[in-house]
Order: C-alpha cells, then sequence, then structure tokens
C-alpha cells in the first residue's frame, strides 16, 4: 500500500491554531505543496501579515518574516530586490491586504514585482472579532455594521482581483474558492501558476481566495461553506484575470 | 483497496470531510480527544476508494491516505 495523501514537507508538524473549520489551514496547506513540487523551500522567504495568519511563521517550514500591518508587499520588495534568486510570496487577510495595506499592494502590483501573493478574502475581520472588512458584503451583519452593510455609507465591497488586474505590471490574477473539494483542487492549480510565474520571472502574480470564518460568521463549517458559495461567488466571481501566455 | 489514517489529535471536529466523502462514510465519532472535539471517524472502511476528498478538504491536514 502507497501513501498518497500526507502533510507537505513545507508545513511544521504543529498543529494550526485555526478556528474548527477555517479555510487558512486549507490554504497553507496548498502553498506548501506548491513549494514542495516546485523544489524551492530551501531558498524561499514568505512574509506573514498581521490578522488570524500571523503565526503562519510556526507553520510553514521556510523562512519567514512577519510585516507590520499591511506592509507584506513592501517588505516582500525589499527581500526579493535584495535576493532575486529567492522565491518570495506574502500571505495576507483582507483586513490587511484590502484595507490598511491597500498602497502597499496596489504599488507593488504596479511597478510589477516577481512576487507572489496569497490573498485570503474572508469577508470579515477574523483575529479582531468580527468587524466589517473593505470586502464585506452588501448587507452582510458583522460587530461594526450591525444592520448590514450599507453601500451609502459605507462604500461597495472591493474586487481586488479585478482592480489589480488592469495594472500593467501584473502577470497573473486568479481568484478561487475552497468551499468544495473540486474548488480545492482548481485552487491548486492556480497558486501553482503564480508561483511559477514567478519562478520564470514573469512579475507580480497574486491568488485571491475566498474562504470562510465559521466563528465570525456565526455558522458551522458546513452552513459557512454554503454561504459562501451562495453570497460571495455570486459576488466575486471565480477564474482568472490576468495570465501570461507562457504559464497558461 | 485504500485506507486512510486520521490524526484525531489533529482534529478539530470541523465535519467538513463528511459532506466531501463521495462514499458518506465519514462521521464523528462519540468519544472526545485531548482537545475536547469530537474527531472524525471513517465507517465501512472496505467502500473506502481513496479518492483523498476528505484529506483535501480537512484544513488541519490531519488525513493520510494509502491506496
Amino acid at each position: 500500500m502507497k501513501k498518497v495523501f500526507e502533510s507537505p514537507k513545507s508545513l511544521t508538524k504543529d498543529p494550526f491554531t485555526y478556528c474548527p473549520g477555517c479555510h487558512h489551514g486549507i490554504a497553507h496547506r496548498l502553498v506548501a505543496e506548491a513549494l514542495d513540487e516546485f523544489g524551492v523551500r530551501e531558498k524561499t522567504i514568505g512574509v506573514c501579515p498581521v490578522g488570524c495568519s500571523v503565526f503562519a511563521y510556526v507553520f510553514f517550514d521556510c523562512d519567514m518574516i512577519c510585516a507590520a500591518h499591511g506592509r507584506a508587499p513592501a517588505v516582500a520588495t525589499g527581500i526579493k530586490r535584495a535576493k532575486p534568486d529567492s522565491i518570495v510570496f506574502t500571505y495576507q487577510g483582507d483586513g490587511d491586504l484590502a484595507s490598511i495595506g491597500t498602497a502597499e499592494i496596489v504599488h507593488t502590483a504596479n511597478r510589477g514585482e516577481n512576487i507572489t501573493v496569497i490573498f485570503i478574502n474572508n469577508a470579515i475581520y477574523g483575529m479582531t472579532g468580527g468587524q466589517m472588512a473593505p470586502t464585506t458584503l452588501v448587507g452582510q451583519v458583522t460587530q461594526t455594521s450591525p444592520y448590514g452593510r450599507d453601500p451609502k455609507t459605507m462604500g461597495y465591497p472591493i474586487k481586488v482581483a479585478e482592480m489589480l488586474s488592469t495594472l500593467k505590471g501584473v502577470a497573473y490574477i486568479s481568484r478561487v474558492a475552497l468551499s468544495k473539494p473540486a474548488y480545492i483542487l482548481k485552487a491548486k492549480k492556480a497558486i501553482r501558476k503564480a508561483f511559477q510565474s514567478q519562478i520564470e520571472g514573469k512579475g507580480f502574480s497574486l491568488v485571491e481566495i475566498l474562504s470562510t470564518c465559521p466563528t465570525n460568521w456565526g455558522l458551522s463549517p458546513i452552513e459557512a461553506n454554503k454561504w459562501l458559495e451562495e453570497n460571495m461567488i455570486p459576488y466575486y466571481p471565480l477564474g482568472e484575470f490576468k495570465t501570461p501566455e507562457e504559464v497558461s | 483497496m485504500a485506507k486512510i489514517l486520521i490524526d484525531e489529535e489533529r482534529c478539530k471536529g470541523c465535519e467538513l470531510c463528511i459532506p466531501a466523502c463521495p462514499k458518506h462514510i465519514m462521521v464523528m465519532a462519540e468519544y472526545f480527544n485531548k482537545k475536547g472535539y469530537h474527531p472524525a471517524k471513517q465507517i465501512k472502511p472496505e467502500e473506502c476508494t481513496g479518492c483523498t476528498f476528505c484529506a483535501i478538504t480537512c484544513p488541519d491536514v490531519a488525513i493520510e491516505v494509502y491506496k
């Protein structure tokens, strides 16, 4: 009998500190598997954000740096320019990337820095206790939008993948989800393409991952997956928004 | 013939492996693990095809698959 599935080498043996059913664990595993498969773990430097995944440096078995809130793309830019042979990725949530770090991500993408960004969009602030994020859906109830997000005063949810795909420096952008096995397999492919595009020196790559926050959404993990498919996917369509011809 | 190995102490009882399994042979055990969660358990192991869907869905990477 042959082992056909095991924890990737690029993950440590430490158990994840995330809530039950949180998709961070799946996203971590997919990134780690991509690093294993490209054989780049020894030259990879990851940048973790502020948010639930701030402890990503405990779980990834490669060099990791923790950046100030939202500044992961700026730190990653510095690393990549100082060590151009290394593989650099950032792992950021929506509060980190789409709120406090909007300037950093937009300009890093616009400069076409050759890094990979893994962007976790769960439509809410996780670590701080479920406040409204820039990606919170219209009408969605959170701690700071108790009557639902009202676009008149709170604006509309930001579609990061679409917004950044208009920039010329960007090589690869796609949006995926993790709510069922078929989506997870597609997400794996997208993450591989993003790293491949970096390895081939094509420029900035980003994968937006729609994921759940069962704790702050107030749903069970299974209900949360259903909520994601019924509410988030219609607003945040899945697919590739920009692909260099060579990695398509 | 396929089999899965569940690391019961890593499992947080999120139940996501239950709808992921096409053979409907994943359940939650009645006992608790050290964290206080009901860990995942496979019933009818002879029906397992080793498709790995439970393992790729598991957010805690608690399942290994042999085929």
